[in-house]
């Protein structure tokens, strides 16, 4: 498994070496350094040097390396490398170069928790955060021998990801369900690829150890349930507001038709034999936010945006652009942020635009003219004309027309169709819960054409 | 807050000696005395201590008793940068590290159990031999201690000792102790002790790893206990284990695929790995069928995951399609590339396109590669030009459609599209002779355009072939031959065999040529290749025309564009890897890591090896096993692809040496086939003509992972 990880700013500098095996040696450093730091043609995430292995992801402006001397299972490498980001975000904020210097300490400590022999033990957030902290005054707790049999239990635990202890006087919870659409439409406006990547992200306020049931409107489960109507027709829109949720209200139930769920991936929580033998999502959650499941469908997605560009290249000297938007959700809903990007080719000079609603601007360091529009209801259509003056050059290289594209984020809505029916939650003291959820989509690659 | 003092390494940025600077480090560290109650003094110094040893300069290790001093206080923060520090430096300075022993020995026996695992694996960590030695008893002692959490920190603990003193562990009975904790309440420590004894299998022959088949199912059974590595541990782990009835492996099979749903990419991959593997020892056809359609969709799911893990999916979805091709029925759209991917995704997505492609979706295929060309990366463009001349010789129905489609292209006149539309389009010429020889005008127009050897042997080789079909192919070969001496042997080679056939069919036009390219051949040249075949042709001339037509002309075995299949051999091999890091690679596991243990499918009744098989792999050759150089080495893969990455004119040695495997061992005709396999159809006339060649376009140059960044990582698979 793992014989190190290194961690390096975008100057090549090491700034955390941690060895695990005898075979990690310093100059390790220097050869990531020249290899793939300095090197602009990297071209792979992975590169074998001899008996070694880098393998390496980037964020915010650190590399984060892990170095291994065998056939490693590199799906765990790469794992581990963005849970390795994700502890960092979730004890320092942001995990960039300036956490990683002002916590060396800290991550060293956590390194030598979460790695064993190179091997990842226990990372979840909260059970390293009853040892581990930021101050070093709470590690006091871990100084007392029956604090830490508690801590050992719960790292060792089947529920690792939850303290027993957790107490609220109120006890909420609530479901976000993010889908992230991705469209790409070809020229001539046939739809080449469309589907939906969606999340559930759920923040959990309970106390004591809740089991909870989940529900959805999923055409396999609906359709082993006798009660469930399993009608074909689908709602585009789910009604405004945030919704209190009835608990297995049958009104919900009613109003919606059924997703098919190509596939999807649980939280460590989830008892995935009982979804795989009926489709039931079941489990003890974490304490705090995190993401349930992941979900993909592809059948009869919404498209919320339908976007008609024209683009005519008028000589070698001008583009003439005309970008027609249309909102294809319910006249109650609205978008917001709506962004498309319109590109230009490399040797524009100067833009002019004309829109019908919210504000275009060129900029040039991107090659694009980016419209803006802050607020679009549904059922609304806007249009943006435009021209770019192109400079003459020498070399008359075709332009390679990139995708126009799009961001926005719509709430009360969902691409794929899909409706939380219940979320129930079973505790020994019974006590009673109240639960909100939320729908979201948001462009994930949307892009079209031209 | 202290701020770290993170930069002085060469040119110290405060003007003071090292020396002074550990001693000041010293001082701040013994500074607090007595007032200094919660030894915040101490932690400060201590935090200093250990950014300066990050920045790699060994000053510190002066500061080594002092930091032995300190790790006797009462707090677990100091104990633990202290023993960073003993761990960073005990190797250099062993002696003095000595005097950590008995800290370690006693904290093994203390009553809070995180001290103890503490200890226990910082301890193992020491690569000195006192410390080896002194871990044994207390380990024997904590693998069967109260606590899970010292109990699999001890599981670990053998496999580390293991790597320092092999035989030492073999001769204690750590290893035996190990496996008896394998009874473990705790789901945790069992799969621990599992990771530490794939461990220690990973690196010793002598070890074997049986599992039977109630361990493995009870193996399973406590998966949904087991945190998300743990689970890979175990699913690994797994992989040891040997079904001897297609009903166990069946039923094993079914309880590991709910896995398939785990958030975690590593538990999926790893997951495949073991269903695919369990799959060679089920007998019936209709449960590897409903077991291949599960594998499908996650697979395809981790293409929302960050670009790493997609990569790693799609190389393995190359693989899986080989072994399995009914796992990925997938709609082809799901492989389109996104604008933003990175430019390893998108590679690689084009090879699973290329793979996917039917007669059924290549409109959809071209009409997105097509778009694909219009790009930036001029790599990537190229690739996907490439795939498109590969797909009118992979679809023999839909040729016309993509020498369309490749006409297109070539009208954008963008050189490097050009360069690769006209090597794709001799390679057409070859597979379907007599068929498209209409657009032999379009793509003369452009040769002004090429500028790169491969592309210019393409255009000359497509003129000496058509010599009388081209109207002035005389002067187009008198243009290139003005500048014969600087040309590349694969350009001079081509012009050769060009000219001669040139004068074979119009030998007016030929006549004042032929003479003297020769002489260029024979006598100005350094290459050995080039005169030899000079000589050839000036002697098979100067006897026999009616031969040297027969021969020139003859007509050449068919191609194929299946070349990047792999060999039985280490597809089976690979499969048994799936989502490991030789799967980016697809190449055999030890060509690129050498001390990598073997994994073979294990014999047992229940075992479906199909017929061909066994055959296949009996003929091949060994694949070089101690090789210095493992990427850059050439795949010993005489399955009909060789691929020989040497350079210009690899592509004619490996098609040579497939050639020369497939007839050695079909026919045994080697000698009525002297030059016989020459790429550009010099001979082959009076070969076997029933033998299939294979299009090696894509060595254009030498497959160097190692070099430079890797930019061609794990494109064995070129397109």
């Amino acid at each position: 498994m793992l014989s190190g990880i290194l961690i390096f700013n975008q100057k090549g500098e090491n700034l955390i070496f941690r060895a695990f095996r005898n075979d990690c040696r310093p100059r390790l450093a220097d050869i990531f350094r020249i290899q793939v730091i300095s090197n602009p043609q990297v071209r792979s995430p992975i590169l074998t040097l001899g008996s070694t292995t880098f393998s390496h992801v980037k964020h915010e402006n650190i590399y984060l390396v892990a170095v291994t001397k065998s056939n490693a299972n590199a799906a765990l490498i790469f794992e581990f490398l963005y849970r390795l980001v994700l502890l960092g975000k979730s004890y320092f904020g942001k995990f960039d170069e300036e956490a990683v210097k002002n916590n060396f300490v800290l991550i060293y400590e956590l390194l030598d928790e979460i790695l064993d022999f190179g091997y990842p033990q226990n990372t979840e957030t909260d059970t390293l955060k009853m040892y581990i902290t930021t101050e070093g005054v709470k590690s006091a707790i871990a100084n007392n021998p029956t604090d830490s049999s508690r801590i050992t239990q719960q790292a060792t635990g089947a529920l690792s990801w939850r303290r027993a202890d957790v107490k609220y006087r109120k006890n909420e919870a609530f479901v976000d369900v993010i889908e992230d659409v991705n469209l790409l439409m070809s020229a001539t406006g046939t739809v080449l690829r469309a589907d939906v990547n969606g999340q559930i992200v759920m923040r959990a306020y309970l106390s004591g150890t809740p089991e909870c049931k989940f529900g959805l409107n999923d055409r396999l489960l609906l359709d082993n349930d006798a009660a469930g109507p399993g009608g074909s027709t689908r709602g585009g829109s789910l009604g405004g507001g945030e919704n209190k949720m009835g608990v297995g209200s049958a009104k919900t139930r009613a109003a919606a038709g059924s997703v098919t769920l190509e596939d999807c991936q649980f939280h460590q929580c989830v008892k995935l034999g009982r979804f795989d033998a009926d489709r039931i999502i079941s489990f003890v959650p974490p304490d705090g936010e995190f993401e349930l499941m992941r979900y993909r469908a592809t059948e009869n997605v919404n498209l919320p945006f339908k976007v008609h560009p024209i683009v005519r290249e008028i000589g070698t000297t001008k583009v003439e652009y005309s970008v027609a938007i249309k909102a294809n959700y319910s006249s109650k809903l609205f978008a917001t942020n709506v962004i498309i990007r319109i590109p230009t080719p490399l040797n524009t000079a100067k833009t002019t635009e004309r829109t019908s609603q919210g504000r275009a601007k060129y900029e040039p360091e991107h090659n694009n003219i980016v419209w803006k529009i802050a607020r679009f209801s549904g059922g609304s259509e806007y249009v943006l004309t435009a021209e770019a003056a192109l400079t003459s050059m020498t070399n008359q290289k075709a332009w390679s027309r990139p995708p126009l594209s799009l961001s926005f984020s719509l709430l009360m809505f969902t691409s794929s169709g899909l409706l939380v029916r219940y979320l129930k939650v079973f505790e020994k003291n019974n006590y009673s819960s109240v639960k909100w959820v939320r729908y979201m989509t948001r462009a994930g690659s949307y892009e079209i054409r031209f | 807050m202290f701020t770290a003092p993170f930069v002085q390494t060469s040119l110290p940025i405060w003007a003071r000696s090292p020396q002074g600077k550990v001693a000041e480090l010293r001082q701040e560290l013994n500074s607090g005395g007595k007032k200094d109650k919660n030894y915040s003094a101490k932690k400060i110094a201590l935090k200093k201590i250990v950014a300066n040893m990050t920045m790699s300069n060994n000053d510190m290790i002066a500061l080594f008793p002092d930091i032995i001093d300190c790790m006797n206080l009462p707090s677990l923060e100091i104990k633990k940068m202290c023993f960073l520090f003993l761990v960073n430096y005990s190797r250099m300075k062993p002696d003095i590290a000595l005097n950590a022993l008995p800290i370690l020995i006693n904290d093994m026996e203390a009553s809070n159990p995180l001290v103890r695992a503490l200890a226990l694996r910082t301890i193992a960590y020491v690569h000195v031999r006192e410390f080896v030695e002194g871990t044994v008893q207390p380990l024997k002692r904590l693998m069967g201690d109260m606590d899970p959490y010292v109990r699999k920190t001890a599981a670990f603990c053998v496999a580390k000792l293991y790597e320092h003193d092999r035989k030492m562990v073999e001769t204690s009975d750590l290893i035996a102790r190990l496996n008896e904790m394998l009874k473990d309440e705790n789901p945790t420590v069992v799969s621990s002790v599992l990771a530490s004894l794939v461990d220690i299998w990973g690196r010793s022959e002598t070890i074997s790893l049986t599992i039977d088949y109630s361990s493995a199912s009870k193996l399973v059974s406590i998966l949904p206990d087991c945190s998300e590595w743990g689970q890979t541990y175990i699913l690994e782990s797994l992989m040891s284990y040997v079904p001897q009835d297609s009903a166990e492996a069946l039923l094993l099979a079914e309880r590991i695929a709910p896995r398939l749903s785990h958030s975690n990419s590593a538990v999926v991959l790893t997951s495949i790995r073991v269903i695919l593997y369990l799959m060679n020892y089920i007998a019936e056809e209709r449960h590897i069928t409903s077991l291949s359609r599960k594998l499908s969709p996650p697979l395809v799911t981790l293409l929302s995951k960050p670009p790493e893990v997609q990569y790693l999916a799609l190389r393995n979805a190359i693989l899986i399609l080989q072994k399995r091709p009914e796992v990925l029925r997938n709609d082809i759209r799901v492989f389109f590339c996104n604008y933003n991917d990175p430019i390893y995704v998108k590679v690689t997505k084009l090879e699973l396109i290329f793979m996917l492609t039917t007669k059924e979706n290549i409109s959809v295929v071209l009409a997105e590669l097509r778009e694909y060309a219009t790009e930036i990366d001029v790599h990537f463009v190229r690739k996907a030009v490439r795939a498109i001349g590969k797909l009118a010789i992979k679809i023999e129905s839909s040729a016309r459609q993509c020498i369309d489609t490749l006409l297109d292209l070539v009208n954008a006149k963008i050189p490097y599209i050009v360069q690769e539309a006209t090597v794709v389009i001799r390679n057409i010429f070859r597979k379907y002779p007599n068929q498209y020889e209409n657009i032999i005008g379009q793509v003369i127009q452009n040769i002004d355009e090429l500028d790169e050897p491969e592309a210019k042997a393409a255009v000359i080789w497509i003129i000496g072939q058509y010599a009388d079909r081209i109207e002035n192919s005389d002067g187009l070969l008198q243009d290139y031959l003005a500048t014969f001496h600087d040309e590349t042997v694969e350009v001079q080679l081509a012009l050769l065999t060009a000219t001669v056939k040139l004068f074979i069919q119009r030998p007016t036009k030929g006549q004042q040529l032929v003479p003297q390219v020769l002489k260029w051949c024979t006598e100005e040249t350094d290459d050995p290749d080039l005169r030899d075949r000079g000589y050839m042709y000036w002697r098979l001339l100067s006897t026999d025309p009616a031969t040297a037509r027969q021969v020139v002309m003859g007509q050449k075995p068919p191609i194929s564009a299946e070349s990047e299949k792999l060999d039985s051999r280490t597809l089976e091999e690979l499969c048994l890897n799936v989502g490991t890091l030789a799967t980016v690679y697809l190449k055999p596991v030890q060509q690129v890591f050498r001390s990598a243990r073997t994994r073979r499918l294990q014999y047992s009744p229940a075992l479906q090896k199909t017929h061909e098989d066994f055959t296949a792999t009996t003929w091949k050759l060994p694949a070089p096993v101690a090789n210095p150089n493992p990427a850059t080495s050439p795949t010993a893969a005489a399955n009909g692809s060789a691929t020989t990455p040497t350079g210009s004119s690899s592509a004619a040695v490996s098609v040579a040496d497939s050639y020369f495997n497939s007839v050695a061992v079909g026919t045994q005709q080697m000698a009525s086939l002297d030059l016989g396999g020459r790429e550009d159809g010099g001979a082959g006339g009076g070969g076997a003509p029933q033998s299939q060649y294979v299009v090696n376009q894509n060595q254009q140059q030498a497959y160097q992972p190692q070099l430079a960044g890797g930019s061609a990582t794990g494109e064995l698979l070129l397109l």
